[in-house]
């Protein structure tokens, strides 16, 4: 029974972010091969109402890109052509800081609540993946609606579909460039639009499919940059009827569509209701590079869209990519250094399967070293992992997103603020200094006493990333309750040494002590 | 006089120890009294070049700027001439003793060769060092980090600011020194009785024991600074503000651990778009404490200024033609600042392509004849002393100096 309690943990530890209050029994009852079967197909797990009530709170997340661009962009209530004011620019900010923070709090909030929690971890996972930083200009109207629209719809899908999806978005578009990506002397190619840009092209092989081992040269970048000419942002924006809209972004006028051939226009896929009207991701034959090019050593016949998508149809059949793609979910899910035989497995279903990210998940699960309990609690969690399973544990309602933000921040992992496209790393070397250690413990401190009044509205003038302060008793949030809180994590977690020191110290340390210790550093 | 801030560790790196700051200092008071130092500056939102190093010997400059150009030389409220031919912004005037010393210089028209007029995207390829390039993984003050010779502690490396900048991003030990409210505040775990019962639960020799307990001692050690601080503090004339406090706490770590060889530091607020105001307003607003700030610092060095380079710079200038807002907006070349006892000043270098229409870049902006790149290797080489290999490794694939400025370290 003792090994059946440390699986349940393990499980409850490796497919989500720790247990919340009953977490345990319920995987006890449900039985743990059931319980994961579950988690693979998230529709069969009920959504409690009150969380689907708070998810429907955050207005821009049912927004698609044309839709946040025009209610919160940078040209709301401006007549074309016109500058705004100091006071506008800064109503302007405000309005980007919403949508940012609905974002920020949506993600927190269904990885702490949502009986989910694969799907949750999976949007993790793949966001980073697919990485765009939200810092960037036009990215932060738009990355919630690419975790929307892009990321979500495909978690447990096929890779192919992902791939396509992530492409096209204008999140995408816009963080790695390929909006302006234009063929050298084609019609269309002027002023901003003035060349080929290569970085998503070559991001799309380095970290997307085939990986940076993944054979591939400097001319197979080229070919691929040429594939995606044109592959861009189109209108946004209410045309008047009959007339090509004028668009506009924080980077000056975009390209007016002319007459003759017209710009080929596609909704997002998979965007339900909300991608009824005009989509964002053109295709402009104008810009695009119609000649013959050698991708990987195949011919791919210069066509106009139907390149990129042949291309992508490649990459993501690529052996090299299945590889790629299986090493770094076992990275996530396993280990840092995962056993080769899992990820040759791994990959070989992905390859028989053409990317079944359900079925390749289900090889892991059922591995022989997904389950030894010499595995079990041997990981360090990241930020992220952290600050999220301890939320979990001591059960805490969150209403205010912005301290949990804060201490991401301050830790080095605030959700969607990796600048770079390889998105945040999950391994211990990546995460484990002292000053984290610092840190992680005087959140502990801070939480367990309830100084972070998660629970209570939002205050003026907490400064944002300030470490939390030490409150008095009238002033703090509900204190965590360290009986409750072994229960939740089970006691057998931690050591009979841990549990010695914190039977020893005074009762309103103890729950600190509990979040802080090695053993719930470790997951 | 003492000023300590928490420091603050950053990088991934585990192991190594910053409870020897103190030690270090002793330790390098001895061997070759002066390491030598860059001081790099980046002003985030693009800084108007134009109007910093005014060319107002030069009509064109004032057509394109009919409310916004700062005055010529000698005229009231005029630029401060350098040479004849370019004149100082005046709210920079605390930076003319330098430039008389000539231990001050700019390079004009000088910046990225990526056409990118996003922020987000200029400044990541300036302090990745790789235009064009996303996925360079590290910042080109940690690959400099690497690549100094001599000894390296935690501190060689110091940014200032709340979190890890781009710059010095990678796998080199950087210490993050916090600026301005948030650096006094405590932690929970600084309370003793905090302190004594999680030491319980970390007395093992296993990784996060041992890393525990060197973040404990490092936070002891930088509490002990902070009371002696407050204690002078009650001494003291009220500390100066913003930009100068900044740079006096450099100056203080300097005295105290002379290994500081690379710092940075970054401001804000320089995108202006909106009434950037002329020889005075907003943009003179923001250069004033800037000056005031590398004033103290070149002062505050005293006789190590003769061994610290410190070089201001900005992701992209902007547009040569004022807007209809009386500000300008984003554009492409711009002046470099460079500073220090080893610099060859009291010169503008560059090739200066001028502001006729042909020769702008894109027809709107000032061209880019120096790249930001190939400024910073000169002073890495002749200054930092760096061999050819090592210069590729932190700058790859930067183009040679072009002449006009190799005699300027």
């Amino acid at each position: 029974m003792a090994n059946g309690s440390a699986l349940i943990r393990h499980v409850s530890d490796r497919l989500g972010y720790g247990p919340r209050p009953g977490d345990l029994d319920r995987i006890a009852e449900t039985g743990v091969d059931r319980w994961i079967d579950q988690q693979l197909h998230p529709a069969s797990i009920p959504v409690p109402p009150q969380l689907d009530q708070r998810m429907a709170q955050f207005v821009t997340l049912r927004m698609s890109p044309p839709q946040l661009f025009v209610e919160y962009g940078p040209r709301v209530g401006l007549e074309p052509g016109a500058k705004p004011t100091p006071e506008e620019q800064q109503e302007r900010a405000r309005r980007l800081q919403f949508v940012v923070g609905e974002a920020i709090a949506a993600r927190l909030m269904r990885a702490i609540e949502s009986p989910r929690q694969l799907e949750e971890l999976l949007a993790e996972f793949w966001f980073n993946h697919f990485n765009v930083f939200i810092g960037k200009e036009l990215d932060r109207l738009w990355t919630g609606a690419y975790v929307e629209e892009a990321i979500r719809p495909h978690l447990f899908g096929r890779f192919r579909d992902l791939l396509g999806a992530t492409a096209k978005h204008p999140a995408m578009l816009f963080y790695l460039d390929n909006w302006l990506n234009t063929a050298p002397g084609s019609p269309g190619a002027r002023g901003q639009f003035e060349g080929l840009n290569e970085n998503y092209a070559r991001e799309l092989m380095e970290l997307h499919t085939l990986g940076v081992d993944g054979g591939y040269s400097q001319a197979d970048v080229i070919a691929l940059a040429r594939i995606l000419t044109g592959w861009t942002i189109g209108p946004i924006g209410p045309g008047r009827q009959g007339q090509q809209p004028r668009v506009t972004s924080f980077l000056g006028p975009m390209r007016i569509f002319r007459g003759g051939e017209r710009p080929r226009v596609e909704g997002p896929r998979a965007l339900g209701p909300r991608g009824q009207g005009r989509g964002v991701f053109v295709f402009d034959p104008d810009r695009h590079d119609g000649t013959d090019k050698t991708l990987l050593g195949r011919l791919i016949r210069g066509r106009g869209i139907e390149e990129g998508e042949e291309a992508l149809d490649m990459l993501a059949r690529s052996p090299a990519t299945a590889r790629h793609i299986s090493l770094k979910l076992a990275q996530f899910l396993l280990a840092d250094h995962p056993d080769k035989q899992v990820v040759d497995a791994m990959a070989k279903t992905f390859l028989g399967s053409d990317g079944d990210i359900t079925a390749v998940l289900r090889t892991l699960f059922a591995s022989e070293a997904f389950r030894a309990p010499s595995s079990f609690g041997t990981r360090f969690k990241t930020p992220y992992r952290y600050v999220v399973s301890a939320v979990r544990a001591a059960g805490v309602p969150v209403v205010n997103f912005r301290p949990l933000e804060g201490i991401l921040n301050q830790l080095g992992e605030r959700p969607y603020a990796c600048l770079t496209p390889d998105g945040y790393k999950s391994s211990e070397d990546a995460w484990l200094n002292p000053d984290a250690m610092m840190r992680r413990v005087s959140f502990a401190v801070a939480f367990a006493r309830g100084n972070m009044r998660l629970e209570l509205p939002p205050e003026e003038g907490m400064e944002q990333g300030a470490p939390p302060p030490l409150r008095p008793p009238a002033q703090r949030g509900t204190v965590v309750d360290p009986a409750a809180l072994l229960k939740t994590l089970g006691e057998d977690r931690f050591s009979q040494r841990t549990l010695a020191a914190i039977i020893g110290a005074a009762p309103e340390l103890r729950s600190a002590m509990l979040l802080g210790a090695p053993e719930f550093m470790r997951f | 006089m003492l000023r300590r801030e928490f420091l603050r560790l950053s990088t991934a790196a585990a192991g190594l120890s910053i409870i020897d700051i103190g030690a270090r200092a002793w330790a390098a008071s001895g061997d070759d009294a002066s390491p030598r130092r860059l001081v790099v500056v980046l002003l985030r939102g693009a800084v108007d070049g134009l109007n910093v190093v005014v060319p107002y010997s030069d009509t064109i400059y004032y057509e394109a700027r009919p409310t916004i150009a700062v005055p010529r030389a000698r005229q009231q409220d005029g630029a401060l001439d350098l040479d004849g031919r370019f004149g100082l912004h005046p709210a920079l005037a605390p930076l003319m003793p330098m430039w008389q010393e000539r231990s001050l210089a700019f390079i004009h028209a000088a910046g990225s060769p990526d056409p990118t007029r996003s922020h987000f995207d200029a400044q990541d390829y300036m302090e990745s060092g790789t235009p064009g390039r996303k996925a360079t993984p590290d910042g080109w003050m940690n690959r400099l980090l690497a690549q100094l010779p001599g000894k390296r502690s935690a501190t060689t490396g110091v940014a200032f600011g709340p979190t890890l900048p781009r710059s010095f991003a990678g796998e080199m030990r950087v210490t993050n020194i916090a600026t301005g409210r948030a650096a006094n505040n405590p932690m929970p775990i600084d309370r003793p009785i905090i302190n004594a019962a999680f030491d319980q639960l970390y007395s093992g020799d296993d990784p996060l024991s041992r890393a525990y307990r060197e973040g404990v001692g490092a936070r002891a050690k930088l509490l002990d600074d902070l009371q002696q601080d407050m204690v002078q503090a009650d001494h003291g004339a009220p500390s100066p503000v913003g930009f100068a406090q900044d740079t006096q706490h450099l100056v203080d770590l300097i005295k105290r651990d002379p290994g500081v060889q690379l710092a940075f530091f970054d401001l804000g607020g320089w995108d202006t778009h909106v009434n950037q105001g002329t020889s005075e307003g907003q943009l003179a607003n923001h250069l004033k404490p800037l000056a005031e700030g590398l004033g103290v610092l070149a002062r505050g060095l005293g006789a190590s200024y003769r061994d610290t380079v410190i070089v201001v710079m900005s992701e992209f200038g902007r547009t040569v033609h004022e807007n209809g807002n009386r500000g300008t907006d984003h554009g492409h070349g711009n002046a470099m600042w460079v500073m220090g006892g080893a610099v060859k000043g009291g010169r503008v270098y560059g090739v200066w392509p001028g502001l006729t229409d042909s020769a702008l870049y894109q027809g709107r902006d000032l061209a880019v004849t120096t790249d930001f790149r190939s400024a910073l290797a000169l002073v890495l080489e002749r200054h930092l002393r760096l061999d050819k290999h090592a210069l590729d490794l932190v700058f790859p694939g930067a183009p040679p100096a072009p002449a006009a400025i190799t005699g300027m370290v």
